[in-house]
């Protein structure tokens, strides 16, 4: 089938064009400093000259609970933005610089073209996710204690569910967009819009966003499922490539 | 191989193809002429299947686009004007993948490389990445990746507009070998391009054609005899100009520079009359020639002749 042959063309070029070493630094540093933050922002905070003693008193011991929210805070936002700035250009780009009309006057449909470059960009951010999470379990198993492996992966396959959320929606964007500033455009609006309605407390539960907090409780143990969120999470990542193929086969590149 | 029929394509407002139809026969090198603006690209972008036509038939090779599009792909190929390419890909990566997606074996693939390559004259350049690339080069790059597959049909949009004269000499090599292999349409508006290599020519304007017939059928069907001369008294030879206007066998006089021009009806005639007259009238001559008229002239005179009506 074509569409594993345009996959392997697209896993080539983000390893070629350093997208693939890019996502994989950000996420892993992220990875690796969230346990260290964790465990040393208490520390430096005490070592500040002249810090009166009852403040000393307030600041809490660090746990294992902080090293997993600074990682899901971490990714959340550097994450997300990280696949907002991978996606924007894709299609538009290639619709720009011509090298869409190249391919598709070959024997590749559409549809394969959009999926290959989503499928792409998941396995980059999901393998470059799994070493990070490999890095910080470690982290905190050195600083803290070891953490569950089962809920610490249903952790990060929330996290890259929300990562597939803005990939897609950027996606979206793209093959609508002519020019590559206007997909940038069209992609920050979306994340702003996204962001915003899903901050809304009633809304916010049915946001991909929710899922973050529900990973974080997961891996702690503890439970309040969002399953809502996650369906729909999966739902706006349908809805969003299948829009984009139904828009870029209607479309003149 | 080629049969379009009554193409329309709208941009709003603005009427890209008005009518247009055509057919290219299996085999030959059709030169698709015509001004900025007239269509072409248009044109070849629906052959591609990268625009949509309006209304209208479209037939390449045996394949309809509005029906049966999909397969399309597999049968032709297609050089744009300016051919775009991943950079960070060399040459031999290029046409390897571009072979597996037509379904063309690692053997196949590797032999077709090497000889692609050796076609467009980019084997030493086979592993370097074509980000680098001169424009004549990734010309030539371009051509290869139309050909991986021998196509039936290819479809060269302004093969050689944008290059040097040593650059437009091998890209006209290359078509002219290519020439009984497939059908080629090339869009171009350099006339004396489509005069080398085009077996038969299509004139459009306005998103129509205007005229289309093989290129000898063309010169003989249009083309009015001339004769040029150059004199050494510029006002000697404006005088003389004046004189042969009136002649009944004379249908247009020009001077161009010092380069006088005259179009005749009765070529005949005019041997015997034109330069009698100078001898005439006293005009010492330094060049004297009854010249063959250029596809640019025909496509001159036809396309005025449209904006005119």
């Amino acid at each position: 089938m074509n569409f594993f042959i345009v996959l392997r063309k697209e896993l080539t070029e983000q390893w070629r064009t350093k997208k693939f070493l890019i996502v994989a630094a950000v996420l892993v540093v992220f990875g690796l400093t969230s346990p260290l933050l964790a465990k040393f922002t208490p520390d430096m905070l005490k070592a500040i000259p002249n810090i009166p003693a009852g403040v000393v008193g307030m600041i809490p011991t660090p746990s294992v609970a902080d090293a997993v929210g600074q990682y899901v805070k971490n990714l959340g936002e550097f994450g997300v933005l990280l696949a907002l700035l991978l996606s924007m250009g894709v299609v538009a780009q290639e619709k720009e610089r011509g090298t869409a009309a190249m391919m598709l006057t070959h024997p590749v449909s559409r549809t394969s073209f959009l999926l290959a470059k989503f499928t792409a960009l998941g396995i980059t951010f999901a393998v470059s996710l799994g070493v990070a999470a490999l890095g910080c379990w470690y982290y905190t198993l050195l600083l803290f204690e070891a953490l569950p492996w089962g809920p610490f992966l249903a952790l990060n396959g929330l996290i890259l569910v929300v990562f597939l959320v803005y990939i897609a929606v950027t996606l979206l964007c793209s093959t609508l967009a002519r020019t590559q500033g206007a997909a940038a455009g069209l992609a920050f609006a979306a994340l702003v819009l996204v962001a915003g309605i899903g901050s809304l407390p009633p809304i916010a539960e049915y946001f991909p966003g929710r899922l973050f907090s529900w990973g974080a409780t997961i891996a702690l143990g503890g439970g309040d499922p969002a399953w809502p969120a996650f369906w729909i999470s999966l739902g706006i990542i349908v809805v969003a490539l299948t829009t984009a193929c139904l828009v870029f086969r209607r479309q003149e590149v | 191989m080629i049969q379009i029929d009554s193409l329309h394509k709208h941009y709003g407002a603005v009427h890209a193809l008005d009518g247009l139809t055509m057919t290219v026969e299996p085999g030959v090198v059709f030169g698709f002429l015509g001004p900025n603006g007239a269509g072409k690209t248009t044109t070849l972008r629906i052959l591609t299947g990268l625009a949509r036509p309006t209304s209208g038939r479209v037939v390449v090779a045996g394949v309809d686009l509005v029906s049966d599009g999909r397969t399309l792909s597999r049968r032709i190929g297609y050089l744009p004007e300016q051919p775009a390419f991943y950079s960070w890909m060399t040459p031999r990566e290029l046409i390897d993948h571009l072979g597996h997606l037509h379904g063309l074996t690692a053997a196949e693939r590797s032999a077709r490389t090497k000889e692609l390559l050796e076609l467009v004259n980019l084997t030493e350049a086979g592993k370097r990445r074509i980000g680098g690339f001169s424009r004549g080069m990734r010309q030539r790059m371009g051509l290869a990746a139309a050909l991986v597959h021998k196509p039936e049909v290819l479809l060269l949009d302004e093969p050689v507009s944008a290059l040097d004269p040593s650059g437009r000499k091998e890209v006209l090599d290359l078509i002219e070998t290519l020439s009984g292999q497939c059908t080629i349409l090339m869009s171009s508006h350099i006339l004396a391009d489509v005069e080398r290599v085009c077996s038969v020519v299509g004139i459009i304007a306005d998103g129509r054609m205007i005229v289309q017939s093989g290129r000898e059928a063309l010169m003989d069907r249009y083309a009015q005899p001339a004769f040029e001369a150059e004199g050494e008294d510029m006002a000697a030879v404006r005088r003389w100009a004046e004189i042969i206007k009136y002649q009944k066998w004379a249908t247009a006089v020009s001077l161009d520079g010092d380069i006088l021009r005259v179009t005749v009806s009765n070529v005949h005639l005019a041997r015997t009359e034109l330069l009698a007259s100078a001898v005439a009238q006293g005009v010492a001559l330094r060049r004297y020639e009854e010249v063959r008229p250029s596809l640019e002239d025909i496509f001159l005179q036809l396309v005025n002749k449209e904006a005119a009506q």
